[in-house]
C-alpha cells in the first residue's frame, strides 16, 4: 500500500448526510471482476444532474471529499472506496462514518477522517463561497487546513500507523501464524465444518419461468 | 487459503430467478459467476450454484444447514451477515480486503465494539412482525444510531419470536448503523438446529448445548448504551423516504419537512419527498404502489412465506400490481411447494421465482423501472436500490400481502377478514429443508457427500 502523510487538493463539499454505498456505486456496478477502473461509477445516478457538485469545472478535479455526517452507510461494498480512489479521492472528512466503510477506506489507503459537525460546515462554507480552494490533510499531525482556518481530525491509532507506514494487513498477520494455530487448536470438535458437505437428499429444482 | 473446510460460497446477489437451467444471459454476471466457480474448485471450497438444491441467499443457506451456530464468528462479503447473530453468533459483513485477509489468516484485526443493548418488552399486537420491530427500532435509534456497536435484541417480545423473525430483526441491525446484532440462544435456537445437516449430534449435541446456554449476558451486565421499546405501542411501519431510518407507522401522513425542527433532517426528509414523488401530509394509506416484492434475506424464509400465503388465499390481486415472491432459498421454495404454498401465490396471480437476492438490490434482472414505485419487503431503500429511479417502501411481509389485495400500503386492519383465518400466530412448525421433498421420517436424513461436487462453468 501506497505511504499517506500530508495531502493537498481542491475540496469538495458535499452537503449531503447520509450518503449510503448504493450513491456512492449502484450494485449494477458490482457485477465485474476488476478492482479498478470504477471512476464512471461514482455517484453515476447523481453525475447525471448537472447541478451535482463534480459537474462544476472548479471541483472536476478535486481529491478531498468534504461530506455530511453518516456517509458510507449500508452495503459493505469495497468497491464504493475504489471508485472514489479511482476518480481520485485521496481523503474523505466527515463527522460521522459507516463501520464498514471506515474499516474499507483504511484498508485501500483512502482516508476517512472524522471532523466535529461545525468544523464541517467551516469546511463548506469556504469550499462554497471559494470553489477550488485546495485543502490539505495532514496525518502526521491529523490536522486539516483550508484557505484560514486549520481544524484537528480523528482517525485511529492502529489505522494512522498502518496508513503512515503503508503496511498490508495480510503481511502483519502473517507474523502471528504460530499464535494462530495455536487458537486453532483449542477448536472443539463438535464445531462445524463446512468440509466434508453434508446435506440433505439432493432435489431438482425446477426453473421457474416467465409467465408472459 | 488457510481454512477451506471453514469456507462457504453461494451464487445469490447477480443471479437471476427465471430459466435458471439456461446460460445466464447477462455477461457480466455471468463472467462473475463463472470466476466464483473456478476459484472455488480451484481452491476447493464448497459452493452451492444456481439448480443445486442448497442454493440461495448466503444468509439463509447457513442457517438452514447447521452451519450458523451460538458462538461462532461469522463474517461474509456482504453487510447482512448481521443475520446469523439471530444465533448467538457474532456476525458481521465485511468489504473485500478483508475477505481476503479472512481467507489467508482466518482472522481479523478488529478494535472492540461498544454494547447496546434494546429491549423490547411485551407482547406484540396482532398484525405486526419482527419487521415492524427493527424498522421502528431504525426509526427511533437512526441510521447511524448503532455505528460502533453490537446490539443485543432481548426482552419478552424478542423471546417469543421464532428463529425466522429473529433472524429479520438481527439482519437489519446494519440499517442501524450497527456492523453486528445478536439475540442470546435459547430452546427456541436448539430446536431450530437439532438435526440439520451440520449441527452436532450424539454427545457432541449434548455438550454443545451445555456451552451454548452459557452465551447470554449476565442479568446484571451492564452495556455501553440501551434502548428500550415496548412492543404493545408498536403498529405496522413503513418506510417514506430513502433511508431506512425515515420510516413511521402505516397509520401516519407522509411528513411534512417545514415542521422538522433539525434543519440537516428536514432537508434530507425534501430531498427524499422529491425523490419518492411523495406529497407532504397524503396519509400513508393512500400510496398506491405499483409493485410488491416478498423476499430477501431480510423475509423471503418460510414462515415470512406462510404468512404472505394466509393472507392471499382465496383473495384477489389489486388491479395493475405485479407480485413477486421469491424464496430465500431452493429449500425453502421445496419447503413451500411441499405445502401448497406456491399455488395460492399463482391464483392470486403473483409471479412464484427460483431463490436469490432478487428484486432487493438491483444487481440482477429483478429491477424497478424509474418512477416506480414498490413495497418491498427487503432491508433498503436507498435511492436506485431495486433499479435506476425506483422508489422503495420497505414493509412487513403482512403488509406487502395486504398491499397486494388493495393496491396501495395497507395492513391486516384494511382487509375484510373471515373468521376463520388465524391473523395472530403466524409461526408454522419449525421451517424447513427438514421435512421438504426426498426426505423421508423425522431423523434428518444427512448424506455425507466428501468433498463438493464443483461445476466449473464454461472460462470467458
Amino acid at each position: 500500500m501506497e505511504k499517506f502523510t500530508v495531502h493537498t487538493g481542491v475540496g469538495v463539499p458535499l452537503r449531503r448526510s447520509n450518503v449510503d454505498t448504493d450513491q456512492i456505486i449502484p450494485a449494477v456496478y458490482l457485477k465485474r471482476i476488476t478492482r479498478t477502473g470504477f471512476e464512471d461509477a461514482l455517484f453515476s445516478a447523481w453525475r447525471n444532474d448537472p447541478s451535482f457538485v463534480l459537474n462544476q469545472d472548479a471541483y472536476r478535479t478535486g481529491s478531498v471529499l468534504v461530506a455530511g455526517p453518516d456517509f458510507g452507510t449500508g452495503s459493505s461494498r469495497e468497491h464504493a472506496v475504489w471508485a472514489l480512489k479511482d476518480y481520485g479521492f485521496r481523503v474523505v472528512l466527515a463527522s460521522r462514518f459507516a463501520d464498514i466503510f471506515r474499516g474499507n477506506s483504511g484498508k485501500q489507503g483512502l482516508v476517512a477522517g472524522v471532523v466535529a459537525q461545525e468544523d464541517i460546515e467551516l469546511l463548506w462554507k469556504i469550499l462554497e463561497t471559494k470553489p477550488g480552494t485546495e485543502v490539505t490533510v495532514d496525518l502526521v499531525e491529523r490536522t486539516v487546513h483550508a484557505d484560514d482556518i486549520t481544524v484537528p481530525f480523528h482517525v485511529d491509532d492502529y489505522t494512522r500507523w498502518r496508513l503512515l507506514e503503508g503496511l498490508d494487513d495480510i503481511g502483519l498477520t502473517l507474523q502471528h501464524q504460530d499464535e494462530i494455530s495455536a487458537f486453532e487448536a483449542t477448536r472443539a470438535s463438535w464445531r462445524p465444518r463446512t468440509l466434508p458437505a453434508k446435506h440433505l437428499p439432493s432435489v431438482e429444482i425446477e426453473a421457474a419461468r416467465p409467465t408472459v | 487459503m488457510r481454512r477451506p473446510d471453514l469456507t462457504l460460497a453461494t451464487e445469490d446477489h447477480n443471479t437471476p430467478t427465471l430459466d435458471i437451467d439456461l446460460p445466464i444471459a447477462d455477461e457480466t454476471s455471468r463472467k462473475q459467476i463463472d470466476t466464483l466457480r473456478a476459484n472455488a474448485a480451484e481452491f476447493g471450497v464448497r459452493i452451492h450454484s444456481l439448480g443445486d438444491a442448497d442454493q440461495g441467499i448466503v444468509h439463509q443457506v447457513g442457517p438452514q444447514l447447521g452451519l450458523t451456530q451460538p458462538g461462532l464468528t461469522v463474517v461474509c462479503g456482504d453487510s447482512h451477515t448481521s443475520t446469523h447473530g439471530a444465533f448467538g453468533a457474532l456476525a458481521f459483513g465485511i468489504g473485500t480486503s478483508e475477505v481476503e485477509h479472512v481467507l489467508a489468516t482466518q482472522t481479523l484485526p478488529l478494535a472492540p465494539f461498544k454494547t447496546m443493548a434494546i429491549t423490547v418488552d411485551g407482547e406484540l399486537p396482532p398484525g405486526t412482525t419482527s419487521k415492524d420491530i427493527i424498522l421502528a427500532i431504525i426509526a427511533k435509534i437512526g441510521t447511524g444510531g448503532g455505528q460502533g456497536y453490537v446490539l443485543e435484541y432481548r426482552g419478552e417480545a424478542i423471546r417469543n419470536l421464532s428463529m425466522e423473525a429473529r433472524m429479520t430483526i438481527c439482519n437489519m441491525s446494519i440499517e442501524a448503523g450497527a456492523r453486528a446484532g445478536m439475540i442470546a440462544p435459547d430452546d427456541t435456537t436448539f430446536d431450530y438446529l437439532k438435526g440439520r445437516p451440520h449441527a452436532p449430534e450424539g454427545e457432541d449435541w449434548d455438550a454443545a448445548v451445555e456451552y451454548w446456554r452459557t452465551l447470554r449476558s449476565d442479568d446484571d451486565a451492564e452495556f455501553d448504551a440501551e434502548v428500550v421499546l415496548r412492543a404493545a405501542d408498536l403498529e405496522p411501519f413503513v418506510t417514506w423516504g430513502t433511508n431506512p431510518g425515515q420510516g413511521l407507522p402505516l397509520s401516519a401522513n407522509v411528513p411534512v419537512p417545514a415542521e422538522i425542527a433539525d434543519a440537516n433532517e428536514r432537508v434530507a426528509a425534501e430531498r427524499a419527498l422529491e425523490y419518492m414523488g411523495l406529497e407532504p401530509g397524503v396519509p400513508l394509506r393512500d400510496v398506491k404502489v405499483d409493485t410488491v416484492f416478498i423476499g430477501s434475506c431480510t423475509n423471503g424464509r418460510i414462515e415470512d412465506l406462510r404468512s404472505v400465503a394466509k393472507v392471499l388465499k382465496g383473495r384477489e390481486k389489486a388491479k395493475d400490481v405485479r407480485v413477486l415472491v421469491v424464496p430465500a432459498s431452493a429449500r425453502v421454495r421445496l419447503q413451500a411447494e411441499a405445502e401448497g404454498l406456491d399455488a395460492i401465490f399463482k391464483d392470486f396471480g403473483a409471479e412464484w421465482r427460483n431463490a436469490g437476492c432478487s428484486m432487493c438490490l438491483g444487481m440482477n434482472p429483478d429491477q424497478l423501472a424509474p418512477g416506480e414505485r414498490s413495497a418491498s419487503t427487503s432491508n433498503r431503500n436507498f435511492e436506485g436500490r431495486q433499479g435506476k429511479g425506483g422508489r422503495t417502501h420497505l414493509v412487513s411481509p403482512l403488509v406487502a400481502a395486504a398491499t397486494a389485495i388493495r393496491g396501495t400500503l395497507s395492513s391486516l386492519a384494511d382487509l375484510d377478514l373471515p373468521g376463520d383465518v388465524d391473523l395472530t400466530t403466524f409461526d408454522g412448525s419449525p421451517l424447513d429443508g427438514v421435512g421438504a421433498p426426498g426426505f423421508d421420517g423425522d431423523a434428518p436424513a444427512v448424506v455425507d457427500l466428501g468433498l463438493p461436487v464443483l461445476s466449473v462453468g464454461p472460462q470467458a
